[in-house]
C-alpha cells in the first residue's frame, strides 16, 4: 500500500478508536457521566414535583452531551460521531451554559499558539544543542553539557514554570501574572495588542521550551556522534569545506532524521504540558477550560475537550507523516517481514 | 572429559549434547563454593560494577535514601499534627522543625516524610502496569510478527497518539481515585506505549538471531520463547525504562495533584504544594509560605535525579564484558577482550 494512503488511513483509524474510547467512558462505565447527569436531572425533576419522563429525560440528556442514552449503543455511538464530524455539535457546558464547540473553539488558537512556539523553539535548541555535543565528543563541554541536561531534565516542566511566574512576574514585574491578552487593548492588527499577547504568552512558551529542550539532546547528541564517525563526513573534511557547511548539512541534517518519531511524539506531549502551564499562568486556552471542567465535574466539556484535543493531535501528527517524505526521500520502501 | 571413552565409530558412551560437563562440575564443587560463586556473580560483581560508576553510586545513594525516608523514615519520625508549631514558621530557625512550619503549623519535615509511602506506591504501580503491559504487546508484536503485529502495533500507535495528561485527566475526572496504587496505574497510561515500541524493535533485531531460531525449531512454544529466550536480553532495558516510568508517573501524579484534579485525603508532595499555592499564595508571596511549595519540589526534583542518574549508569552493570572483568570467580582465560571500555 501507498506510504501515503496508509498514513491516512491509521491516522482516521486513531481517531476513530479514540472516539470510541471516549464514547465508553462517557455511557457505558457504570456511574460514568450519562448516568451521572441523568440521575441528577432526575433528581431536579422530583424536587419540582414533577414525574420523572423518561423521553424528556433523554431528549434533555442528548441536549447536553450528545448522547441519547435510549438509543442501542451503536446507534448512539454513530449519531454521536456523526454529529461532532459534520455539525460540531459536542453538547452543551453545564458550566459556562454555552455550546461547548464555542468555548473550545475561542480557547484553541491560544493553545495552538502556545505549542506550536513551544515546540519549535524546543527541538531548535535539541537539534543545536545536541549536535554541539556531539562535535565536541569527549571534551569538558560535552561531559559538563550531559551533566547539565541531566539536571534539567530531573527537574519536572512545572517547576520551570512556578518559578519564572514567582520571580520574573510577582518579584520583578517584568511579566504580567496571567491571563493571555492585556485588557486595555483592541483585539486586532495593532502593534499595543501584539506586544500585549507576545508579553503573556513568553512565560508559558519559554517554560515548554525546557521541556521540549531536555528530553532529546541526549538522543540527538547519540544519534550524532554516530553520524561523525562517517566516511562521507571525514572526506567533507578533506575536501575542504567549512565546519559551518559541515555541521549543518552533513552532520544536522542526516542525524535528524531518527529524531523526527521523537519530533511526532512530542506533538502529543506537548498539548499534555500545555494544559498544566495554562493553569499555572491562568492563560485561558483550551487546556485551562478542560482543567476547569474537570475540577467543576462539567462532563460534556471535559468529554468534548478530550475529543478536540485527540483530533488536533492526530491532524499534527499526520500533518509530520506525510510531510516525512519530504526530508527522507526512503519513506515508505520498508520491507515487510517473515510471520511466525 | 575424563569420565568419556571414545568408542570405535568416533562417538562416545555418554550423551553430551547440553551441558553434561557443567553437571559433573556442579557435582565436583563443594555447596559452600557454589553458594559464594553465585553470590559473586548475581550480588557483589554488580554492586561492584555500580560502585565503580560514579553515576550509579550517587544515584543508587539517593535512591536508598529516599526508600529508607518511606520505610524506616514514617517510623522514626513522627508524624505530623495541627497546631504543633507555629503557623508559617520559616525554615532552619527551630531545630525541632527543620524545614518550617505551613499554615496549621504542622512541620514541613515531617509531612515530607509522611508522605514518601504515598508517592513510592504510586511509582510501584506505575511501574509494575507499564512494565507488564509493555512486556506483553511490545514482545508478542515484535516476536510473531504479522496480523498480530499490525493490531497491537495498531493499538499502540492509538495510545501514543491519544494526547496522555487529557485522557488521564478525563479517566481522573469520572473515577476520582484516591488510592495511590490506583492513581498510579491510571497516570501510567501515558508510559506504557513507548516502552512497548522499543520493546518491539529490540525484539526485531533478536528474533533473527540463532538461538532463537534454534528453538523455534525443536518446538518450543511461543510463550516458553518469549518468557525464557527473549525477556532475559532485554531485562536490562525494561529494568533501565523502569526507572524511567517511574519518574514519568511521580511527575505526572505531582502535577495533577497540584493543579487540583485528584482529590486527597492524606497529603503527599504534590497536595503539599497545591495547598500552598492556594492557601500560602507561595506564588506571588513567596516570602512567607514559598518554603512549603520549596521543599516539596525539592523532593520531587531529588528523587528524579536519583533515579535518572541511577538507570544511566544501569548501562554498564548490564553489559556482560564488565561484569566478567570485575567478577573474582570467573577466571581470567573465560574474559573477552574488553577493549577500551
Amino acid at each position: 500500500m501507498n506510504y501515503y494512503i496508509r498514513r491516512t488511513v491509521q491516522a482516521v483509524v486513531t481517531f476513530v478508536v479514540g472516539m470510541f474510547l471516549t464514547f465508553s467512558l462517557y455511557r457505558l462505565v457504570p456511574g460514568g457521566p450519562v448516568e451521572m447527569i441523568m440521575a441528577e436531572r432526575v433528581q431536579r425533576m422530583q424536587q419540582r414535583g414533577n414525574t420523572v419522563n423518561t423521553q424528556k429525560l433523554h431528549e434533555m440528556t442528548e441536549q447536553l452531551t450528545g448522547i441519547n442514552p435510549g438509543k442501542p449503543i451503536p446507534v448512539a455511538f454513530f449519531e454521536w460521531l456523526r454529529d461532532i464530524v459534520l455539525y460540531q455539535d459536542f453538547g452543551e457546558s453545564i458550566l459556562f451554559q454555552d455550546p461547548v464547540f464555542d468555548i473550545l473553539f475561542r480557547g484553541m488558537p491560544w493553545s495552538i499558539f502556545l505549542s506550536v512556539y513551544g515546540l519549535l523553539l524546543g527541538f531548535t535548541a535539541t537539534i543545536a544543542v545536541g549536535v554541539f555535543m556531539a562535535w565536541h565528543e569527549g571534551t569538558k563541554i560535552d561531559s559538563g553539557l550531559t551533566v547539565f541536561i541531566l539536571v534539567m531534565r530531573s527537574i519536572p516542566y512545572y517547576v520551570a514554570a512556578i518559578v519564572m511566574l514567582s520571580v520574573l512576574a510577582f518579584q520583578w514585574g517584568l511579566f504580567p501574572t496571567g491571563g493571555r491578552a492585556p485588557p486595555a487593548a483592541t483585539p486586532g492588527f495593532n502593534l499595543d495588542f501584539m506586544i500585549g499577547i507576545t508579553r503573556h504568552a513568553a512565560l508559558p512558551i519559554v517554560s515548554q521550551f525546557i521541556v521540549g529542550f531536555a528530553g532529546g539532546a541526549i538522543g540527538m547528541r547519540a544519534l550524532s556522534v554516530r553520524v561523525v564517525g562517517a566516511d562521507y563526513l571525514r572526506s567533507a573534511r578533506l575536501r575542504g569545506l567549512g565546519t559551518n557547511r559541515i555541521l549543518s548539512r552533513y552532520l544536522t541534517r542526516n542525524s535528524i532524521l531518527p529524531l523526527y518519531t521523537g519530533f511526532m511524539m512530542g506533538i502529543a506531549g506537548m498539548f499534555s504540558s500545555s494544559v498544566i502551564t495554562e493553569r499555572i499562568f491562568q492563560y485561558h486556552g483550551a487546556g485551562w477550560f478542560l482543567l476547569e471542567a474537570a475540577v467543576n465535574q462539567d462532563y460534556p466539556l471535559v468529554m468534548a475537550a478530550f475529543v478536540f484535543f485527540s483530533g488536533i493531535t492526530v491532524l499534527g501528527i499526520l500533518f509530520a507523516d506525510l510531510t516525512y517524505g519530504l526530508i527522507d526521500p526512503r519513506a515508505g520502501t520498508g520491507g515487510s517481514r517473515e510471520s511466525f | 572429559m575424563s569420565e568419556k571413552t571414545p568408542k570405535s565409530d568416533g562417538g562416545v558412551t555418554q550423551e553430551s549434547i547440553f551441558g553434561t560437563d557443567e553437571e559433573v562440575e556442579r557435582r565436583r564443587t563443594p555447596p559452600a563454593e557454589r553458594a559464594r560463586r553465585a553470590f559473586d556473580l548475581y550480588i557483589a560483581t554488580p554492586f561492584r560494577v555500580a560502585w565503580s560508576d560514579w553515576r550509579t553510586r550517587i544515584g543508587g545513594i539517593g535512591v536508598f535514601l529516599y526508600l529508607m525516608m518511606g520505610t524506616v523514615g514514617v517510623w522514626l519520625v513522627p508524624a505530623p499534627q495541627i497546631n504543633e508549631g507555629p503557623y508559617y514558621l520559616d525554615p532552619f530557625v527551630d531545630w525541632s522543625m527543620p524545614l518550617g512550619t505551613d499554615n496549621l503549623g504542622r512541620g514541613v519535615f515531617k509531612t515530607l516524610v509522611h508522605s514518601t509511602p504515598a508517592m513510592m506506591k504510586m511509582a510501584l504501580a506505575g511501574i509494575v502496569f507499564t512494565v507488564g503491559v509493555a512486556v506483553l504487546v511490545g514482545m508478542i508484536a515484535g516476536y510473531k510478527g504479522g496480523v498480530i503485529d499490525t493490531l497491537l502495533m495498531t493499538l499502540t500507535d492509538v495510545f501514543i497518539t491519544l494526547p496522555g495528561l487529557p485522557l488521564i485527566i478525563v479517566l481522573a475526572a469520572i473515577f476520582s481515585p484516591e488510592d495511590p496504587f490506583i492513581v498510579g496505574t491510571i497516570i501510567a497510561i501515558d508510559q506504557w506505549p513507548r516502552l512497548a515500541r522499543m520493546l518491539r524493535s529490540q525484539v526485531l533485531a533478536l528474533r533473527e538471531e540463532d538461538f532463537v531460531e534454534a528453538a523455534r525449531s525443536i518446538g518450543l512454544s511461543t510463550p516458553t520463547i518469549v518468557g525464557q529466550e527473549l525477556v532475559p536480553k532485554v531485562a536490562p532495558f525494561v529494568l533501565i525504562s523502569a526507572a524511567g516510568a517511574a519518574v514519568g508517573v511521580i511527575f505526572q501524579s505531582v502535577a495533577l495533584y497540584f493543579i487540583g484534579v485528584l482529590p486527597f485525603k492524606s497529603l503527599n508532595w504534590g497536595v503539599m504544594m497545591q495547598l500552598a499555592y492556594t492557601q500560602g499564595n507561595a506564588i506571588s508571596a513567596p516570602g512567607r509560605a514559598g518554603h512549603w511549595l520549596l521543599f516539596p519540589l525539592l523532593a520531587i526534583s531529588g528523587v528524579s535525579f536519583a533515579l535518572i542518574l541511577f538507570s544511566q549508569g544501569l548501562d554498564r552493570v548490564f553489559n556482560p564484558r564488565l561484569l566478567a572483568r570485575h567478577s573474582k570467580t570467573v577466571p581470567e582465560d573465560e574474559q573477552e577482550d574488553t577493549g577500551g571500555l
